[in-house]
């Protein structure tokens, strides 16, 4: 039997989109809207069975509050308005503690669900393991919930909805069917991108009609999305899975081959899936917002956040950076620090206490654990030494002669950011913080070729046609991918002004490349979008 | 255009053409620390208070659209 299970099961691509096509394609903008927003709900249902009613109650919660916000916020202007001048400012700030007041107990209501439904057990075993150490015979029973699909990502969403509202960014949307669609639209709702309400609420609610564009632009991006990852990703998994599993049995050089591997792994599975999620609202008319833009072209680690799962990125520095290190506190921390410690030193002290606040709460979202922890303070620290030796690097540049923007300095840059991008994903993918370390440990002090001479390391789950099939899908997608960044090369607008029989060769050429070398079948394991578990 | 506000940023980020540049955070001029330390000089400079709502790329994406924020928010008071 067929089952939906991801975006690449057979049971999603050839029976549940094309039905929510062809229905889409013969129905009125109503019938559309209804279309978008049934189908949501069945995939959710096919993939988390009742935790669906954890959605519903998410859409509850920010329609009432939001309502609740706008209620005040309306009573708070009149009264202002129809105030005393003197007495306006008391008016303004009474109205202000109970906006607060309603935003903290909104958002403590969404995040204190996906709080105990994903770091419970996480909780409860560190508190046992503290008990221990202290000697005590108490140990506390795990609890064991479920967590549905995609809830790291919708209570973003939804909390971005409600922080929008609280500041006047947007009306509170009375509509709780748009706001239904706005949180729960399926392509989107497994691994982002995580959209803002004015981003996606209007253009799905608008329901467009079906058109030969979109549909066919929709559907080239779609394929393009399943070649990254059933022909890269997935290829790549079996290796980098028996590698990171028994690190112990292999030496520095296979952990290092691995780590790469894996980087590349994530990079084209993430944003294979983002390629197929784009692609899919594309075909319904609706633009999501990019979270990739050529992140391994990043010449720092602060602008590979900036290309990396981007919307993630903008949601902490909207929704924590920036309120954190612009509260008025930390302006009055900032305003001492100029003073005593300069234009570029001074900002970082409040900046740093924020950016903390954001990398913990980046790597604890990304997962219950040590090792994600540890990958959040890593990029913390990487971005904070960055930032103090700026200055410097610019200094010794300018006294040296060499021009920061001259070709091989950006490309030494390049390749610098990649491997500390490497280094991180290591500690992201290993079985634990110990495994993470031991493994990092073993590529310096256990570093020998002999598994490359012997050709033992093609024995691991990549052979050789499978590095050939790597090597040459590789080679043509970094190729594709300076072109777009360096002349600003648009693939498919390309495609678009050739004749009708160069675009279809191109479309079959595509199809049939992921038909032949997909990694799926025998002597390969599906592997499910890998960000759909965080 | 304001030359204080010129002086400003080429303080912050010598490395961008303030009189050309329309991507200052798009193309990875500016980055979070970087726009705290123009927040705070803006703020400081000009007496004005710049809440988190108006932090966005539109408004620091050139220095007229930084001048343009500015003068806004110094006529609203």
């Amino acid at each position: 039997m067929l089952i939906i299970s991801s975006y690449f099961s057979l049971a999603f691509l050839v029976i549940f989109l094309p039905i929510t096509v062809g229905l889409y394609g013969v129905l009125p903008q109503m019938g559309r809207r209804l279309v978008l927003l049934g189908a949501s709900y069945v995939f959710f249902w096919a993939i988390s069975g009742k935790l669906l009613v954890y959605l519903l109650l998410a859409t509850l919660l920010i329609h009432y509050f939001g309502l609740w916000l706008a209620e005040i916020q309306r009573r708070s202007d009149a009264l202002v308005a129809a105030g005393e001048k003197a007495d306006r400012r008391r008016l303004r700030r009474q109205a202000q503690t109970r906006e607060r007041a309603v935003m903290a107990l909104a958002f403590l209501s969404l995040m204190g669900i996906l709080v105990t439904l994903k770091y419970a057990v996480f909780f409860t075993v560190n508190v046992n393991d503290l008990l221990q150490a202290l000697g005590s015979t108490v140990q506390l029973t795990p609890p064991a919930f479920l967590m549905p699909i995609g809830i790291s990502f919708y209570t973003l969403q939804a909390t971005s909805y409600l922080f929008d509202v609280y500041r006047r960014k947007i009306p509170a949307d009375t509509n709780l069917l748009r706001l239904a669609l706005f949180l729960s639209f399926f392509p989107q709702i497994m691994e982002g991108p995580i959209c803002r309400y004015e981003q996606t609420a209007g253009q799905l609610w608008q329901a467009p009609r079906l058109t030969y564009h979109n549909l066919s632009f929709g559907l080239q991006r779609l394929l393009f999305g399943v070649m990254k990852k059933l022909v890269i990703a997935d290829r790549l998994n079996l290796f980098v899975r028996t590698v990171f599993q028994g690190y112990e049995n292999y030496d520095g050089f296979v952990i290092a081959v691995a780590v790469v591997c894996y980087t590349i792994q994530l990079y084209m599975d993430f944003s294979g899936t983002m390629d197929l999620v784009m692609g899919t609202g594309e075909i319904f008319g609706v633009t999501l917002p990019e979270n990739f833009r050529r992140p391994f072209f990043s010449k720092s680690i602060s602008e590979f956040w900036q290309r990396w799962h981007i919307t993630l990125g903008t949601w902490f520095k909207d929704y924590v950076f920036y309120p954190l290190s612009m509260a008025k506190p930390m302006k009055k921390l900032t305003s001492r620090a100029r003073k005593v410690m300069g234009n570029h030193f001074g900002p970082l002290v409040a900046g740093s206490i924020a950016l903390f606040c954001v990398w913990l709460g980046n790597g604890l979202w990304h997962g219950a654990g040590w090792h994600y922890i540890f990958f959040g303070m890593y990029h913390f620290a990487l971005i904070l030494l960055e930032n103090l030796f700026d200055p410097f690097a610019l200094r010794a540049a300018q006294a040296l002669g060499i021009s920061r923007s001259a070709l091989p300095y950006r490309w030494m840059q390049i390749a610098r950011t990649a491997v500390l991008v490497c280094i991180g994903e290591l500690f992201f993918r290993a079985n634990g913080l110990w495994a993470g370390l031991a493994m990092f440990r073993k590529i310096f002090t256990d570093f020998q070729l002999t598994t490359l001479w012997d050709h033992s390391i093609l024995s691991l789950g990549l052979d050789k046609y499978d590095v050939l099939v790597l090597g040459v899908s590789l080679i043509l997608l970094f190729v594709l991918a300076l072109f777009q960044e360096e002349k600003g090369f648009r693939l498919r607008q390309a495609l678009a002004q050739r004749p009708l029989a160069v675009r279809w060769l191109c479309y079959y050429g595509l199809i049939l490349f992921v038909v032949i070398f997909g990694a799926y079948g025998a002597g390969y394991l599906p592997v499910d979008p890998m960000y759909a578990s965080f | 255009m304001d030359k204080k506000l010129l002086e400003i940023l080429e303080d912050i980020q010598p490395e961008a053409n303030y009189l050309t540049c329309k991507d200052l955070i798009d193309g990875h001029y500016l980055d979070s620390l970087s726009i705290l330390a123009l927040v705070a000089e803006l703020e400081e400079e000009y007496d004005i208070t710049i809440p988190t709502v108006e932090i966005v790329p539109v408004n620091f994406n050139s220095a007229q659209a930084i001048w343009e924020l500015v003068q806004r928010l110094q006529e609203e008071g």
